[in-house]
């Protein structure tokens, strides 16, 4: 079936199998790969994205449920040589390894500091508890989120220093 | 020509990782990122069964599915003489079941379709005709004479031992028990847990009918070694094949091997002309990538009444799955670094033994961030040694300090064969005793009691034994396990480092900067380091068993020097100076005595292209092939302080002290990530994770919603980190290696302390993993109230 997705602010149309997964269809589809797939069953948060300003795991998310809507993913959250503060918090606290659970941990903070602009650090594990990382222990993931937190608002751009 | 001058980060700074650029952006580039014009899909078909026979394969249906390009079986691959492949142990693992599958989800078929939507439909049009099989689950029945010969494939095989194996002074590890006032022996297991990166493994092949070329991306920690092999096997030119280990999100071990869906990949992308890829699901990682550990194992230790160690002794029984596909560097090691369990005590007598068998689970085991079952020797040294100090009613601390090696024994020759790179373990105990403040926690633990709460501490001293190897005495499938290193200095004083090492998130594309800029005085920023492209990088092992910086880190500080030779003689014919009058100092050279008469590295870099002396050949490369004299040995000691809800049994990990000692430290940011990453994975092993079966080898836990991995929420709310710092004897930068450290350390630590917690009701020994329910049930039958 057709679907019209508004993905980072630019409409996306094609035809998709019902049973198309979200994952699938930013990954495959429109090539966007930094939303990645880790584990099927919506546990590890890898694919989280945002839906109409909600994060979601678009792995459990048909595609054709983000007809007629708006899907923000980590190639949305900065524009060019610029970062979100979230991003650059991410470089300078060193919040990933690998990267593989980065985009989808950013999006989780992104939606947090948009609700919550001061989190404590209860806060903001409880919010992260369901994006898994392996490789840093989740610390300095929590201070890259509160250096975010501290520097300001979580949608400003700011070109790196 | 602007001078260059030192500016920007060097050797030993907290510098910003280089490769988040992309990682924060989403830009990574990853196995499962790439996308080729025309490129196919595939899928695997998995066995049910943990033990059946095939009689008979019908793919008849698949093939008309009208996306399905090809379907491939064992027999076809038997053809070409593909159906089995050698493993890094020297055993034989089937690519596709022929005869038999050995163990649930193993590769029985292979389909290639349009997309992966297809490719997967496709998989249930397949039909199999199985004949089930008694199955080995439990290990220990592999040894029963009845059990049923898993690998008759080979026809020497009669029973199901792999090998037998011991090592170290029987008769005099036996006169020490003999002679002992104390000696005490615990049984425990190791389970059989899963690396579980968060990206799961796959490859994409590209055959290019016109070149001949077989281009692979796969998810590799050793590409190099992945291509020698790939040649041996297909017998494709070794030239006529390059791998590339792009961005891998992660790799603790499970990406070491060379798995089935590798060689299907590339058999599909030679028969086909296109491209094809492979991913694996969540399920398939966890039921059919390798295991790591499953060690059955016997400590002993036998001490005077002081508690002073006269002997230990160990027996292990390892099970290995249905193929032998450990992670071992040689032939003469199939227990890997095991014998390194008297560990960082001076024990004067030691004897291990061990049975490797096979059962109906998955091939294995790898190092999951381990450096050759170094974790599983130093887990069972320090269960053992909590029992001992319960056994003569010493405190644990105290048992380990009468124990350590004395630092002016190093380099320590250990009984058993091992020669220590120097430490001073007193000292680090000493620094996490300081951290934790341990009286006042032994004060806190007495205030806990007599209030009703379950509070323990634990501690674990140890050291690990990394590095791999001197290639006299290391190599992977004949490999010997050296590595490399080759920079290029640009006219403009801007640098390429191109190493045999390879990253799955460690950050070389820094630290590897750092060591040039430390040894050149070009800031790491103005350093590019390529990694993971066989045709692009020098011949080397790979990135497992923290070998990156020993072996690796080693080979670009050599080439670097070598580097600074050349670039001496390039400064005297500048400055019209005899080479023996010239200093390096800061990052440039001058003249003895007179600090004006001085050529930084950026102008030698261009008079490199521009002016070379007469008798100088142009250019500014090197590369060098580093073997290291001996493994390295960073150690550490880590105090673990736990509290047990009484009602839920549930495991709180209140505090975790960490101090590390892995020489001298590239960059101390990335050390402490690497630190508390193992020291979360660490804690899941004790308190999560396990992979279980049931009584017909069903696997049970094959997604993150049963096997449970540490997230925020379990890991404690600040790593307390420390380190000593003791120079390497014999790395040229005085490095040891870290990565693996917090595996190797934590889970005894942490296990220690639950037990600690439990000692007032008679406990001495819980298997991993201390789930909620095991604890819940001990509470319980100790009558402990639950509020």
């Amino acid at each position: 079936m057709r679907i019209q997705v508004n993905v980072n602010g630019e409409s996306r149309e094609a035809d998709v199998e019902p049973r198309l997964l979200l994952v699938h269809f930013i990954r495959d589809v429109l090539g966007l790969t930094g939303t990645h797939w880790g584990c099927d069953t919506s546990n590890c948060g890898a694919c989280t994205v945002h839906l109409d300003g909600e994060p979601v795991k678009s792995c459990t998310v048909l595609a054709v449920r983000a007809n007629g809507h708006e899907v923000i993913t980590i190639e949305g959250v900065s524009q060019g040589a610029d970062l979100s503060l979230l991003q650059q918090g991410f470089r300078e606290e060193h919040g990933l390894q690998c990267g593989f659970c980065t985009p989808g941990m950013i999006m989780t903070a992104t939606a947090l500091l948009e609700r919550t602009p001061r989190p404590s650090e209860d806060e903001i594990r409880e919010a992260i508890s369901g994006n898994l990382c392996r490789c840093t222990g989740y610390q300095y993931i929590i201070r890259s989120i509160e250096w975010a937190a501290k520097h300001g608002a979580p949608t400003q751009v700011e070109v790196m220093p | 020509m602007a001078v260059e001058t030192r500016q920007g980060h060097t050797f030993g700074d907290r510098m910003p990782r280089k490769e988040d650029g992309r990682f924060i952006r989403g830009r990574g580039h990853y196995v499962d990122d790439i996308q080729l014009p025309g490129m196919l899909h595939s899928a695997i078909l998995r066995s049910p069964f943990a033990h059946a026979r095939i009689n008979g394969i019908d793919v008849s249906a698949a093939l008309d599915h009208p996306k399905v390009r090809a379907v491939i079986t064992g027999k076809d691959l038997e053809e070409q003489g593909l159906a089995w492949m050698p493993t890094i142990a020297g055993d034989t693992q089937a690519v596709l079941a022929t005869d038999k599958v050995r163990f649930q989800g193993q590769e029985v078929a292979f389909v290639v379709a349009d997309d992966r939507y297809s490719a997967q439909d496709a998989l249930e049009l397949i039909e199999v005709d199985y004949e089930p099989l008694p199955v080995i689950v439990e290990t220990p029945r592999a040894l029963d004479p009845d059990a049923p010969v898993i690998r008759d494939d080979k026809a020497e095989q009669t029973n199901n031992i792999i090998f037998e194996w011991e090592h170290g002074d029987r008769e005099a590890t036996e006169r020490a028990f003999e002679q002992a006032d104390v000696t005490v022996k615990q049984e425990m297991i190791y389970p059989r847990v899963h690396p579980a990166p968060m990206e799961t493994c796959g490859a994409v092949a590209d055959y290019d009918v016109g070149t001949e070329k077989m281009t692979l991306w796969v998810t590799s920690q050793a590409p190099h070694a992945h291509r020698t092999l790939a040649a041996i096997v297909t017998g494709l030119p070794e030239q006529q094949i390059r791998i590339i280990s792009p961005d891998i999100g992660g790799g603790f071990g499970n990406k070491v091997p060379i798995y089935p869906g590798y060689v299907c990949v590339a058999v599909a992308s030679l028969v086909l002309g296109r491209p094809v890829k492979w991913m694996e699901s969540r399920a398939e990682n966890l039921m059919s990538t390798s295991f790591a550990r499953d060690y059955h194992m016997v400590g002993e230790i036998a001490a005077n009444k002081d508690g002073n160690i006269l002997g230990v002794r160990v027996d292990v029984l390892s099970d290995h799955g249905a193929f032998n596909a450990h992670a071992q560097p040689g032939d003469i090691w199939p227990m890997g670094f095991f014998a390194i369990f008297p560990s960082c005590y001076d024990a004067p007598a030691a004897y291990a033994e061990a049975t490797g068998v096979y059962s109906n689970k998955a091939p294995g085991g790898i190092a999951y961030r381990c450096s050759f079952r170094v974790t599983e020797a130093i887990y069972l040294m320090e269960r053992t040694m909590d029992v001992l100090a319960d056994e003569l009613g010493m405190d644990p601390v105290e048992l380990r300090r009468k124990n350590l090696i004395p630092a002016e024994k190093q380099p320590y020759e250990s009984v058993m064969g091992w020669t220590y790179d120097g430490g001073d373990y007193h000292a680090a105990l000493d620094e996490a005793l300081r951290i934790a403040d341990y009286q006042a926690l032994l004060e806190e633990q007495k205030e806990a009691r007599e209030q009703g709460r379950i509070m323990g501490i634990g501690v674990s001293t140890f050291t690990e034994i990394v590095g791999a190897g001197p290639k006299k005495k290391c190599h992977i499938a004949g490999l010997e396990m050296f590595d490399s290193a080759e920079l290029r200095i640009h006219p403009t004083g801007k640098a390429v480092l191109k190493i045999g090492v390879q990253s799955q998130g460690q950050g070389h594309e820094t630290t590897f900067a750092q060591i040039v800029a430390g040894e050149l005085g070009i800031p790491a920023e103005d350093v590019d380091v390529h990694h993971g492209d066989t045709d692009h990088t020098p011949y080397g092992l790979g990135t497992y068993g923290s070998r990156s910086t020993p072996v690796g880190g080693a080979a670009a500080a050599v080439v670097s020097r070598k580097i600074r030779e050349k670039a001496k003689k390039i400064a005297a014919h500048l400055l019209e100076a005899a080479e023996g009058d010239l200093e390096w100092v800061d990052g440039g050279f001058q003249v003895k005595g007179s600090p004006g008469q001085r050529k930084e590295m950026g102008e030698i870099a261009f008079a490199a292209y521009t002016n070379t002396p007469p008798d100088e050949e142009a250019g500014l490369e090197g590369v060098a092939y580093y073997d290291p004299p001996e493994m390295t040995y960073p150690f550490g000691a880590y105090i673990c302080v736990v509290e047990i809800d009484k009602g839920t049994g549930q495991v709180d990990v209140k505090r975790f002290i960490a101090v590390d000692d892995c020489g001298v430290r590239i960059n101390p940011m990335i050390v402490e990530g690497q630190i508390h990453g193992g020291l979360a994975q660490g804690i899941g092993t004790a308190l999560m994770e396990v992979i279980e079966f049931d009584e017909e080898g069903n696997h049970l836990n094959s997604n993150f919603m049963d096997y449970l991995i540490p997230t925020s929420m379990e890991v404690p709310k600040e790593w307390e980190t420390g380190e000593t710092v003791t120079p390497s004897t014999h790395h040229p930068l005085g490095a040891r290696g870290v990565a693996e450290s917090p595996t190797v350390g934590s889970p005894a630590a942490v296990v220690n302390a639950v037990v600690d917690a439990l000692s007032p009701y008679g406990v001495r020994h819980v298997d991993m993993p201390l789930k909620p329910a095991k604890i819940w049930q001990i509470l319980r039958e100790n009558r402990v109230e639950p509020f």
